[in-house]
């Protein structure tokens, strides 16, 4: 099985390499590309995500092709694939970070700023949170709800059709920490950074 | 609920850790990889690196220390001193840092936090603003501790956060080695002047310092080196007593 990390050049991604590497050990190929031929020929695919929502998808759409390769293979082929924070926040038809920005259309949705209620809540949310699993998700798999993860972000996603909704963190109001539609997965958390337990949700789309 | 987080720094010194006492009289104890594994499996909400002669000297072992550390460590991994550039950052960060702390460039050239929060974004830009007290005021000091800009640390604090710093760390110079606690008034105040979550540092001698820097200082985290470097509590033990003093931590 090959399990690509797709490396866009934006943002930070070696911890998300190291994680996936940590738990494929030898029984898995973790391969970091941009190349859309090793991209297709992918069992899963990750979508890392660091920086604004603006810069990710820039970056995303400077390498040709890359939207309309990930596009098939998400959206016509349906393979898995994992959305991390940024990651997640572009399966949105558009963000606000920024400035208006179009996003991949995947999950119908905006990305806006938290409402941080005056100052009340420090922004970004940075730290840790327990996640309300409140559907059933194949990466939650063995994982107990109200579990621990690990955030970094201002700005959350709002979709449109609530079902896709696999859980939500309370910080100012409820927001939206994991989706899952057919064969998208996404994590506003960093699951890379989230300890043993993120470990075990990389474990689990290891394993789909 | 959003956690406060615990976190334990390590004072390196040419790939070794060290804790300084008023930054000099510094003692060798042990492997920084090592240590942060050990944190990492007790209980760490984030690690904490400091390379503090790196502005002197060859900074080459710091990348390998987080090279090693981030392979083996699956928490926040943050990495300061002698961070000079956007460069600089952007090494670090390939490396497996995820947060980079800047401190006298900070000072020196603002364009090092604007550029690099632009270019990684504020999530992993970390400002160090070592502050003494001088009179009503308190003063950012730079190069370590040595230089004093006369800078006034409230309005740098507001000013940084504007610049695009996702988080301050607020060490109390005057505090710092000395085991006596926080300086509450200054991470209260600073705290209260800005939106983005503060790290108190510097001072930390028992488990109450830690409560108070959350609830009296107003705290998002606090960080603290001695007390467990020297084994005289573990993060377990900090953690448990915070959370009999009502304190929201990730057990």
């Amino acid at each position: 099985m090959k399990v690509t990390i797709v490396d866009y050049k934006s943002g930070n991604i070696s911890s998300v390499i190291n994680s996936f590497k940590e738990v494929a050990k030898d029984k898995v190929n973790i391969e970091v590309t941009s190349d859309l031929k090793k991209i297709t020929s992918s069992d899963k695919v990750v979508l890392p995500g660091q920086g604004s929502f603006k810069s990710c998808v820039d970056a995303l759409n400077k390498i040709n092709g890359l939207t309309d390769t990930l596009n098939e293979f998400a959206i016509i082929n349906k393979r898995p694939l994992l959305g991390i924070c940024v990651g997640l926040q572009m399966f949105a038809d558009i963000g606000y970070e920024e400035t208006e920005t179009k996003g991949l259309g995947w999950i119908s949705g905006i990305v806006s700023k938290i409402d941080n209620q005056n100052g009340k809540f420090k922004l970004p949310h940075i730290g840790w949170n327990q996640i309300d699993i409140i559907k059933e998700s194949k990466i939650f798999k063995d994982i107990e709800n109200n579990s621990h993860m690990y955030f970094v972000h201002s700005y959350e996603f709002i979709p449109e059709d609530k079902k896709v909704i696999s859980a939500t963190i309370d910080y100012s109001s409820n927001i939206v920490c994991s989706v899952e539609k057919e064969n998208i997965f996404g994590t506003q958390f960093h699951p890379e950074k989230s300890d043993r337990i993120g470990l075990k949700i990389i474990d689990n789309f290891i394993n789909l | 609920m959003l956690k406060n987080r615990i976190i334990p720094c390590l004072d390196v010194k040419n790939g070794r850790v060290v804790k300084g006492i008023n930054f000099v009289d510094l003692k060798d104890a042990g492997d920084p990889v090592e240590q942060a594994k050990i944190y990492s499996d007790g209980g760490a909400d984030e690690i904490c690196f400091l390379d503090i002669t790196a502005s002197n000297e060859n900074r080459d072992t710091i990348y390998d220390v987080v090279k090693k550390t981030s392979k083996k460590c699956f928490v926040p991994l943050t990495v300061g001193g002698g961070v000079r550039s956007v460069e600089d950052i952007n090494k670090l960060l390939n490396c497996g840092a995820d947060k980079v702390s800047i401190n006298t460039a900070a000072v020196e050239n603002s364009k090092v936090v604007i550029d690099s929060s632009k270019k990684f974004g504020s999530q992993c830009i970390v400002v160090a603003i070592d502050a003494k007290k001088n009179g009503e005021k308190w003063e950012v000091f730079t190069h370590g501790g040595r230089n004093n800009s006369g800078i006034d640390a409230l309005q740098y604090a507001e000013q940084m956060e504007k610049n695009g710093a996702g988080e301050l760390l607020v060490t109390s110079m005057d505090r710092d080695g000395t085991q006596a606690g926080y300086d509450i008034d200054l991470m209260s105040k600073i705290s209260s002047k800005v939106n983005i979550p503060v790290i108190a540092s510097g001072g930390v001698g028992n488990l109450d310092h830690l409560v108070d820097g959350i609830k009296l200082g107003k705290a998002s985290a606090v960080l603290a080196a001695s007390i467990f470097h020297y084994g005289k509590y573990s993060l377990k033990e900090a953690k448990d007593y915070l959370d009999s003093k009502g304190i929201p931590v990730r057990i």
